[in-house]
């Protein structure tokens, strides 16, 4: 399927991008929805809902939602929590993960196997039904910061980010991924006489673009996007919050859904810049370096 | 497993595999696994979020007020005569079940259930009995749920992966944009496909109908009990389909374009290159991604708790729902956990089948 | 050196009058579930404000949750026991909490509380715990154009409509054809809303929640013939496509009646100034329709109460009656459009004074609010009636809904040994 750069037959050609514009069109519109309400006033944002005119840029449109949004809520607060929490969980995802994946995938050690079921199986436990459990454990384990030694990590960036790190789903991206890589490249590393270590950090990583993209993006989008329920439940004051918890703040009584657009619209954009600077990484480094597998 | 497995060699590497591992393991096992003991305990219990009262230890009875089936079968109601006893429209009366399941000495076991589906058989009537019926929808709910979405996901994650892993230009906009729907949060997904659905001038019916020229009547997707669990479905997909698409595509990536060229070479066809070298080379992936979609098919929950809260009439009860109903909402954290032990059971079976299905055969 | 000693002597003194000063003041924490509300916030940071400048015992600080999340994060807060000193509860709530020991009773001077609504005072066996400053009403918006226009009485509050009288009414507004629908009973806000605002129609049937003499079971008031018959009736409203139903979208709720598609609208005052723009004088604020045993609405909004586990009830308690003050209550109707709790504090307002637009609310909350069951037990109940009117509403059997939803209400209580206070 990878015509690499050599002209097929047009209408297969064409065929392929009518296919994919029809996707695409179907994919793309809730963003304009989002969007565009964004711009318009309240009352005809909701007429318009009812009709094709969703997805138009169309009527009285302005920038209000978004001032009005900016003095409902501290949003740019908000965003730094997020983005904080969010940077610092999926840097250290990456790295626990992908070392431990390396363990698995390439070392003889023993209780591997049993260990790598357990980890599986934690895939299945859906986070609400542990989230009382870890809120009691968390309010008993120590800390020291700058506060000094203290008990209970509530409220606080580290209670955020800490339980979060290690998950299953990254590890176990990263082992599928290994066990695909070209065995003669490690092979070749171990007879020059490196180090596992070595090995991870100059032969096997460089090689996992695709798969640290991937599992980048996959963890940023559960911190950022998907993050409700346990922020809402360790974080008390608004110094702490990350942004799906601010999305609160604007359902009222009277919701103001053209600020809620707004909002949506500004937290989206994190997502969205850290997906297309990943977007170089998704494309292979052994395809590129042409080695023949 | 292992590149360089060798029997009786298994701790060779012991120092280095733990070091490694190491960091992961104990985050996953302080903040994953201790959370989940320490649920199990309280389904062992009857804990309150918070209560007066002290906790007792009640063994298994969240469990048997989960699980708990029975089947009672009923005769008509009959006149003195003996003839059957017709309403008013000439349906078939059957006493009622209230009469069996409440202090009702003959049937002990079943104190305290309620119908959940019933069937003619002849004359009489078979009732399905549980002891706790939106549970058990909600397992239907959501192993229907699984079957449906996991195949069609994949399948369509896939077929997507496939279309944008070419090299033609623009590929990048449509990549970023299959991906959308996947960045976007759930409550502004729900709120646009409540828009799509709803019954009166939704955005569905009215492009429905427009396209069938009228006849087409409109249909109240989330409002009818047959139609709810179907739409909540689509919306699934469709906001989770990027998702599965970029892990294709990083399985995609270790396949050499070398394989391809040769392929040309030799004049294979599009489905050949694909049968052949293309879907082989996969499986790890494909693995990677069925046990992945199923399990989050079983976490199935945002969607009900923006949209329909379970309704219309249990149609969309999902068990990771029910969960947070009972633990949150009503504050009976030891039914919540058990539920959950359930759903850890109940998944950890599946992907068992899973993986030793698609095990490698050496 | 003597300098030196001099000027040591006096920065040692000097430092200690500061700081007795400052230990004098204690800080005092207070949660409100308003966050996101810019009018509410300044209120209250106006009257914190007013409270620390009238006194220097206690200084009064304030974190705003979403109100979506209140509930949860209290929970979490009482779990982790770092709840504040002040916290506000919503009224049906409140023996729950008080039950589940996050409250504590109040301790203020009651004879305050001789004027104000019902729906604004807190009381659980027999202790105050909280108190607030307005009350919420839900009333029949409809137009008098409308109803003059389909030979439809308009009813008052002295002769509201008769059950029979209110479907004829609806099912001539329907037959008109000119509406979508004839009543909005927003359906589409699935919260609270729906334990809020239809258990007064069960109420009015003759039925209730659970039975109000000693709040340990529902038989026969939740499943017996009144309530059986509240059932049959709601059934009936979307059968006939009376009201939309269970899958309404928001955005049909809240424009449906002001852009005329709905004839009438069952809604709670907090809208009723977005009505008043719209429609101005056509617009009337009916009373709840009276089914047999009385015309009956909801009541009991947001209270404030002082947290179990605060060091300084005093000081709490000291602010609450601080913050009880007529002209808060004015300052907060004006701002949110809520009924003040008290008629002094109601002629300080726009809204509700003597000919205000909405006046008639007072007297509706007066005369027709009925409190929700006051019991710790009301956790569960509401959600497994909101449930059990959802199922109805889409055509589930009515008796064995209203009994199941009975058994599950009854189980609850006597697995939590009856929610008896300690």
């Amino acid at each position: 399927m990878m015509q690499a750069g050599q002209r097929k037959n047009l209408p297969f050609l064409i065929g392929n991008y009518v296919l994919m514009l029809a996707f695409a069109a179907i994919f793309i519109l809730p963003l304009l929805f989002m969007g565009f309400s964004s711009l318009k006033p309240n009352d005809q944002l909701l007429s318009d809902a009812t009709s094709i005119r969703a997805f138009l840029p169309v009527g009285d449109l302005s920038l209000e939602n978004y001032t009005a949004a900016f003095a409902r809520a501290p949003i740019a607060t908000f965003i730094f929590n997020s983005v904080l929490v969010t940077g610092v969980t999926v840097f250290l995802a990456l790295l626990l993960g992908s070392l431990a994946a390396f363990a698995f995938t390439f070392l003889n050690w023993r209780g591997k196997d049993v260990l790598f079921s357990v980890i599986l199986a934690t895939l299945i436990i859906p986070f609400e039904t542990i989230a009382v459990p870890l809120l009691l454990e968390v309010n008993n384990l120590p800390w020291i910061g700058s506060n000094g030694f203290t008990w209970g990590w509530l409220n606080s960036w580290h209670v955020q980010i800490i339980p979060w790190i290690a998950d299953g789903l990254t590890i176990f991206l990263f082992v599928q991924y290994f066990k695909d890589l070209p065995k003669e490249l490690l092979e070749a590393a171990r007879i020059d006489g490196a180090g596992w270590l070595r090995i991870y950090a100059q032969v096997v990583m460089p090689l996992s673009g695709p798969v640290i993209a991937t599992a980048a993006i996959l963890k940023f989008l559960v911190m950022y996007s998907q993050q409700y329920l346990w922020p809402l439940l360790v974080t008390q004051s608004e110094a702490y919050r990350p942004v799906m918890v601010g999305l609160q703040y604007f359902f009222q009584l009277n919701t103001p859904w053209g600020e809620v657009m707004a909002y949506l619209t500004i937290i989206t954009l994190p997502v969205l810049i850290f997906y297309l600077c990943l977007q170089r990484l998704f494309i292979s480094s052994i395809a590129a370096s042409g080695i023949k597998g | 497993m292992a590149l360089f497995s060798s029997k009786g060699k298994l701790t060779r590497d012991g120092f280095i595999g733990w070091f490694m591992a190491g960091p992961a393991m104990v985050l996953i096992g302080l903040f994953l696994i201790t959370p989940f003991l320490l649920g199990l305990g309280f389904s062992f219990t009857n804990q309150r979020l918070t209560s007066p009262n002290p906790t007792e230890f009640v063994g298994v009875e969240n469990y048997t007020r989960l699980l708990g089936i029975g089947v009672l079968t009923l005769e008509p109601e009959r006149e003195a005569d003996g003839s059957l006893k017709q309403g008013a429209d000439g349906a078939i009366s059957y006493p009622r079940i209230r009469n069996f399941t409440r202090n009702n000495p003959d049937y002990p076991y079943l104190e305290g259930m309620r119908e959940y589906k019933s069937f003619t058989w002849g004359e009489n009537q078979i009732f399905i009995l549980a002891r706790d019926v939106v549970f058990l929808t909600a397992l239907v709910n959501t192993l229907s749920f699984v079957a449906v979405v996991a195949p069609v996901q994949a399948a369509l994650a896939l077929f997507l992966a496939l279309l944008v892993n070419q090299k033609i230009p623009g590929v990048t906009i449509f990549r970023a944009i299959y991906f959308m729907p996947v960045v976007l949060s759930v409550v502004v997904v729900a709120l646009l496909w409540r828009f799509i659905y709803a019954a009166d001038n939704g955005l569905l019916n009215s492009l429905l109908s427009y396209m069938s020229f009228g006849l087409f009547q409109p249909v109240d997707w989330l409002g009818r009990t047959d139609t709810a669990l179907w739409a909540i479905l689509v919306m699934s997909v469709w906001q989770g389909v990027g998702f599965h698409m970029v892990i294709w595509l990083s399985g995609l990536q270790t396949i050499s374009p070398d394989l391809y060229e040769a392929a040309d070479i030799e004049g294979a066809s599009r489905w050949q290159k694909f049968s052949m070298i293309t879907w082989p080379l996969l499986r790890n992936t494909a693995v990677l991604i069925i046990i992945v979609i199923t399990m989050q098919a079983f976490a199935l929950f945002a969607q009900i708790d923006v949209m329909t809260k379970g309704g219309p009439r249990d149609s969309t009860q999902s068990i990771v729902y029910q969960a947070v109903e009972r633990g949150y909402r009503q504050q009976d954290i030891a039914a919540g956990s058990a539920i959950s032990v359930v759903l850890f059971l109940l998944v950890l079976c599946i992907s068992l089948t899973q993986r030793y299905l698609t095990r490698e055969k050496q | 050196m003597t300098t030196k000693a001099i000027f040591a002597g006096a920065a040692t003194a000097l430092s200690m009058l500061f700081s007795t000063t400052a230990l004098a003041q204690t800080d005092l924490t207070m949660w409100y579930h308003g966050a996101g509300n810019v009018e509410e916030r300044k209120i209250l940071a106006g009257i914190i404000e007013d409270f620390n400048s009238s006194q220097s015992d206690w200084r009064v600080s304030l974190q705003e949750f979403p109100q979506s999340a209140y509930n949860e994060s209290v929970t979490a807060a009482a779990l982790s026991n770092k709840l504040p000193d002040i916290l506000d509860v919503d009224g049906p709530n409140m023996p729950n909490w008080a039950w589940s020991g996050y409250l504590q009773p109040l301790q203020i001077d009651e004879a305050k509380l001789a004027n104000f609504l019902p729906g604004a005072v807190g009381k659980w066996g027999d202790k105050l715990y909280s108190v607030g400053l307005w009350d919420a009403a839900v009333a029949v918006f409809a137009r008098k154009s409308v109803l003059d226009e389909n030979g439809i009485r308009i009813p008052t509050l002295d002769q509201p409509w008769s059950g029979e009288e209110f479907n004829a009414a609806l099912e001539k507004l329907a037959a008109s054809g000119k509406f979508d629908y004839a009543i909005d009973l927003g359906m589409a806000d699935k919260t609270e809303w729906y334990s809020y605002a239809f258990s007064p129609f069960l109420e009015s049937f003759g039925g209730s929640l659970i039975d109000k003499e000693n709040y340990q079971t529902a038989e026969n008031v939740l499943n017996g013939d009144s309530a059986i018959k509240f059932g049959e009736w709601w059934q009936s409203l979307f059968q006939k496509k009376l009201a939309p139903g269970t899958s309404q979208s928001p955005a049909d709720h809240e424009t449906g009646f002001l852009e005329g598609r709905h004839a009438l609208q069952w809604m709670g005052n907090w809208v009723a100034v977005k009505a008043l723009e719209k429609y101005g004088d056509d617009l009337l604020f009916l009373p709840a329709p009276d089914f047999g045993n009385g015309p009956k609405i909801g009541a009991g909004s947001w209270q404030f109460g002082v947290s179990a586990t605060s060091k300084h009830p005093e000081g709490a308690s000291a602010f609450i009656e601080f913050a009880i003050q007529d002209k808060y209550l004015a300052q907060f109707s004006d701002a949110i459009g809520l009924i003040p709790a008290t008629s002094s504090a109601a002629q300080m307002t726009k809204n509700y004074k003597q000919g205000g637009p909405l006046e008639v609310f007072f007297e509706l909350s007066k005369r027709q609010g009925t409190l929700r069951p006051v019991t710790p037990a009301y956790a569960f109940i509401s959600p497994v009636f909101s449930k059990a009117v959802s199922d109805i509403a889409n055509g589930a059997d009515v008796a064995d809904t209203l009994d199941n939803a009975t058994d599950e209400i009854n189980n609850n209580i006597e697995r939590n040994s009856g929610y008896q206070p300690k």
